[in-house]
């Protein structure tokens, strides 16, 4: 055992240098994060010396151009929860039924092909799905319902569902496909049907990976950018059907980020907006933890 | 009491895929009698517990020859709902394995899925099962709480009595107590002793003083093949072949 000598307190220093580079690491990446919220809150806390939170947040226009401009983002929240909601409702059923599908009833082989596939759909950049909405599904939402104009709050959720399907899809097959088979087998032998089975049982055990799935795929809608820049019509009103164009808040920012001259109002009002987002954001992702968290013990396997 | 013939298993062959996983079983199994199916690992005993439920039809590539017999009708026949089959032969696994529901819930299950809905009869049939399967008077007080809360030895009995809860005729039990220590394996054998007033029962043990303590008849397989069938007393005390023999003194298996 001649290595014994060197190691002893050698061997503990090299494991504290280790540690303290992974520790460095991690803070590194933290600090980042939290400087880019600061510099957020930073840029956009000024414009309420202007506005008041209250006629910010739920002031009806938004004219940040006009003299004088008006700084109500009421609209653009509006817009972002309509849009974020009603990809929801397409979205939601598609992937999870998808999901029960591939997990419940698809052969080995085709779960095989499928799940890849779909998982392939995530990796499509925004910008094409914005294209493809922009070129294709207007037109022909145009033509169908005779309407003005095809690029409107429903052709933006129905592109931002597409965009949430895979990973609804994704996370909530892994959640149903690792019910315990036993689980599976108990409920058969009581007599129960393949769909009595999974709605009374695998569904339930798998809740908690559904919600967290469900809750991913709405906050990747509602931060989503490219594809409601190109397609959601860019209007900021109130909207009073699915067909009429709406300006969700990451399309405002991004649309008028290069036009607001440095620390205007204007400019003040765009961070501000992002404050905004970023809490309903951080508040998805509180939720689906929380979901994760109160099911969790349901949804494990047995003993 | 009276036994009568429950299930005629005639030549049957099982396949998995190209593999041969029974060769040829024929049996009878008679009402209110214990079967115990013995035999070393691999040797089909589950196999053929699965098949008298259909539990196979989830292995896609499984195929069943010859006949089974439940009060004289093929089981395996295409007019037979499944559903209905299982319903009339409950079945308890090898490893306990509760849903994560309340007790209540988790005994009160079967009836739900077959549409009972009477409120009064799922309270009054859950009480009696959990009786039955001997639990009732360790969990009267907490029905409505998660059954993943119990100990493994109270799972298992909550398993059985969510079996018994919709009158099965027949009740399977794959190894029910491998997972178990020796106190709760002791009542699960007293229970079984119990149930076969009303039961007929099927188990599959690889434990051989458990068949001999518990069951009225044994089989003994190998390799797929039914070797040896028999009163359980002449199995252990005389039995016919050596093979059988050098399994049941240890000498093999």
């Amino acid at each position: 055992m001649r290595k014994n000598k060197q190691t002893g307190k050698g061997r503990q220093r090299k494991e504290r240098i280790i540690r303290f580079f992974f520790f460095s690491v991690a803070l590194t990446s933290i600090t980042i994060l939290t400087l880019i919220v600061v510099f957020l809150f930073w840029e956009g806390l000024p414009i309420f010396s202007k506005v008041s939170v209250y006629d910010f947040l739920f002031g009806r226009y938004w004219y940040p151009t006009d003299e004088p401009p008006d700084f109500g983002i009421f609209p653009l929240i509006v817009a972002s929860l309509a849009v974020t909601a009603m990809s929801a409702v397409i979205s939601i059923p598609l992937g999870v039924m998808t999901a029960l599908y591939l997990a419940e009833s698809a052969s080995a082989r085709l779960r095989e092909w499928v799940k890849p596939i779909v998982e392939l759909l995530a990796a499509l950049p925004s910008v094409v799905i914005g294209f493809f909405g922009m070129v294709i599904v207007a037109p022909f939402l145009q033509e169908i319902f005779n309407i003005p104009t095809g690029l409107n709050l429903f052709n933006a959720s129905l592109m931002l569902a597409f965009m949430s399907v895979p990973t609804i899809c994704s996370i909530s097959e892994d959640a149903i496909y690792s019910v315990p088979l036993e689980l599976k087998e108990a409920s058969l032998a009581l007599g129960a049907t393949q769909w009595e089975t999974i709605a009374r049982v695998i569904l339930p055990a798998s809740l908690s990976g559904i919600s967290t799935a469900i809750i991913l795929g709405m906050s990747r809608a509602i931060g989503e950018t490219m594809v409601v820049l190109m397609i959601a019509g860019g209007a900021a009103q109130l909207p009073s059907s699915i067909f009429d164009p709406v300006r969700p808040m990451p399309a405002s920012i991004a649309a008028e980020m290069a036009e607001a001259p440095f620390r205007s109002d204007h400019y003040y009002a765009l961070f501000a907006t992002g404050v905004v987002l970023f809490a309903f954001t951080l508040l998805f992702n509180l939720v689906s933890e929380h979901i994760s968290n109160k099911y969790r013990q349901v949804g494990a396997a047995t003993l | 009491m009276e036994h009568s013939l429950k299930i005629k298993i005639k030549n049957l062959d099982f396949y998995y895929g190209d593999f041969k996983a029974l060769h040829d079983i024929s049996l009878d199994i008679y009402s209110n009698q214990v079967t115990a199916f013995i035999g070393p690992s691999g040797c089909g005993k589950s196999t053929l517990l699965r098949c008298l439920n259909r539990m196979n039809d989830l292995i896609p590539i499984s195929r069943v020859e010859g006949q089974i017999l439940l009060d004289n009708k093929n089981i395996n026949d295409p007019n037979v709902d499944v559903v209905t089959l299982r319903r009339n032969v409950g079945m308890v696994f090898q490893k306990p394995n509760p849903f994560p529901k309340t007790i209540f819930e988790n005994v009160a299950y079967g009836l739900r899925v077959n549409g009972i809905k009477d409120k009064s009869y799922i309270a009054n049939q859950v009480e009696k099962s959990l009786i039955q399967a001997a639990i009732w008077d360790e969990v009267k007080d907490r029905i409505n709480d998660s059954a993943l809360g119990l100990s493994g030895g109270q799972q298992q009995r909550l398993c059985i009595a969510r079996a018994l809860a919709i009158e099965p005729e027949v009740v399977l039990m794959d190894e029910p107590a491998s997972a178990l220590d020796p106190i709760a394996t002791q009542k699960i054998e007293e229970l079984i002793h119990q149930l076969k007033k009303s039961y007929t029962i099927i188990i599959v043990t690889h434990n051989m003083q458990q068949a001999a303590r518990v069951s009225d008849i044994t089989a003994f397989f190998y390799l797929g093949k039914l070797i040896e069938k028999d009163d359980t007393e002449m199995l252990f005390t005389k039995p016919k072949l050596q093979q059988t023999e050098d399994y049941i003194t240890g000498r093999f298996g």
